[in-house]
């Protein structure tokens, strides 16, 4: 699973690094708090989140993700997509909202959870 | 072949591995297979449409599916063609000794026998000397140069998992000292220290478990100091070869419980900062999760200072729950 065959199968729109779509998908995260990303999401996951502020790109570069979803077609800061291009992460968009859009991944086999201790 | 205790590696021992491995690699590693056969009464125009579709030299000849009772090549093909008819049978023009290697022997016993009786290909057999592939000069080479390849990766997967940093630096003691200014407030700029701490680990060699703790620690330490300093603060990584030491300090307000500031969900920040997805009170324990140590100093109407120290190398990092 590509994050192109994601592109595809959910129709979505790229915003940035159209180049690294060939990218493998390792799993999924959907969290809209930045630290609980920090926390739970793992490198080559694809992250599905409301907020498209330039942090979005800082978080998913650290932990090198495969790709985020801006959900709802919530407006995507231009300086997001420049972080993304620069950092070529890919960015996407959707109108649909998060719990769809997340229900449509595991859909298609992307699963969530990550090994390793958790906050209480 | 022995191995020498205590080679070191040098641009020349390339030729020693790939020695090495002539004598691990077994031939059903390398051969090809299924193979394309004929049996004695295919007439030899058939041959010569095998030989050019499959773009081969030679064919095995068999009988009942795969035993093996001859082989010809193209240079039979050739002979006919000069002397006979192409309506003839294989039988005619095949070699009944066929050189052969088994399949469970090793590469070397292949290589010997194309030197010795100068062949073009080897047919391979099972024990019960039942075709099971083919194998020529190119598929050594092919089978040798994947190995080879196979090898410098998993090299240097291995290297990833020592600590590597300054390894070309010789002293006492290296520390390398990076320092970032951290405006209150700027939730543009938040996250590019950490991102520049991680880009410079990078490079120096870290592997990929320290990138993601330090990443992770110094990213929370970062925006703390965005979102809840007075006046913004400073970032210092300090880096050596067996340790990262982070330290993030500002000049207020402080905190009033540091005990309960460390409680994951406690979060003093207000609602438009949560709004971004921000100070969900995740951000020190977070860190704490990331690190082998961590010390925070903090006193309300004074500055605070975080401490974090995470160490490279093999041990510590399994312990931080990684995938």
């Amino acid at each position: 699973m590509t994050v192109q065959d994601i592109v595809q199968a959910l129709g979505l729109e790229v915003l940035s690094a159209k180049g690294e779509t060939d990218r493998p998908v390792t799993g999924g995260y959907a969290s809209d708090l930045l630290s609980c990303v920090m926390a739970g999401a793992r490198a080559g996951h694809v992250w599905v989140t409301l907020q498209g502020h330039p942090n979005v790109a800082a978080v998913a570069s650290l932990l090198q993700l495969a790709a985020v979803v801006v959900t709802e077609g919530a407006p995507v800061d231009p300086v997001t997509v420049q972080r993304a291009e620069e950092n070529r992460l890919v960015l996407l968009t959707t109108p649909q909202d998060t719990f769809t859009t997340v229900a449509r991944l595991a859909a298609l086999g992307i699963q969530g959870g990550a090994p390793g201790p958790r906050r209480p | 072949m022995k191995k020498q205790p205590g080679h070191r590696v040098s641009p020349r021992s390339g030729i020693t591995k790939v020695q090495e491995l002539v004598y691990e690699l077994k031939i059903s590693q390398v051969m090809t297979s299924p193979v394309a056969t004929v049996t004695p009464d295919t007439p030899m125009r058939r041959l010569r449409e095998i030989l050019r579709t499959r773009k081969v030299s030679g064919s095995p000849v068999v009988v009942e599916g795969d035993r093996l009772v001859g082989i010809v090549s193209i240079e039979d093909l050739l002979k006919c063609l000069v002397k006979g008819n192409v309506d003839e049978p294989v039988t005619h023009w095949m070699h009944r000794e066929v050189i052969t290697v088994r399949q469970e022997e090793s590469v070397i016993e292949a290589v010997k026998r194309f030197a010795e009786f100068g062949v073009g290909r080897l047919p391979v057999v099972d024990s019960r000397g039942r075709l099971v592939g083919i194998l020529t000069g190119g598929d050594i080479t092919r089978g040798l140069l994947e190995a080879v390849d196979l090898d410098y990766h998993q090299g240097e997967i291995e290297r990833y998992r020592a600590s590597h940093i300054f390894e070309d630096i010789v002293s006492d003691d290296t520390s390398l000292i990076l320092r970032y200014r951290i405006s209150k407030g700027d939730f543009q700029r938040g996250g590019e220290a950490s991102s520049k701490i991680r880009r410079a680990l990078d490079r120096l060699g870290a592997s990929p478990q320290t990138l993601r703790r330090v990443g992770i620690a110094s990213y929370e330490a970062e925006m703390n100091i965005v979102i809840h300093s007075l006046d913004g603060g400073e970032i210092t990584a300090e880096v050596q070869p067996h340790r990262v030491r982070i330290v993030a300090a500002d000049t207020g307000p402080g905190i009033e419980d540091v005990d309960k500031a460390l409680e994951p969900g406690y979060s003093t920040a207000p609602e438009w900062i949560r709004e971004l997805g921000f100070g969900a009170g995740m951000g020190l324990a977070n860190i704490r999760h990331c690190s082998d140590a961590m010390d925070l100093v903090s006193h309300a109407g004074s500055g605070t200072r975080l401490e974090i120290v995470i160490r490279l190398g093999a041990g510590p990092e399994t312990a931080a729950g990684e995938a």
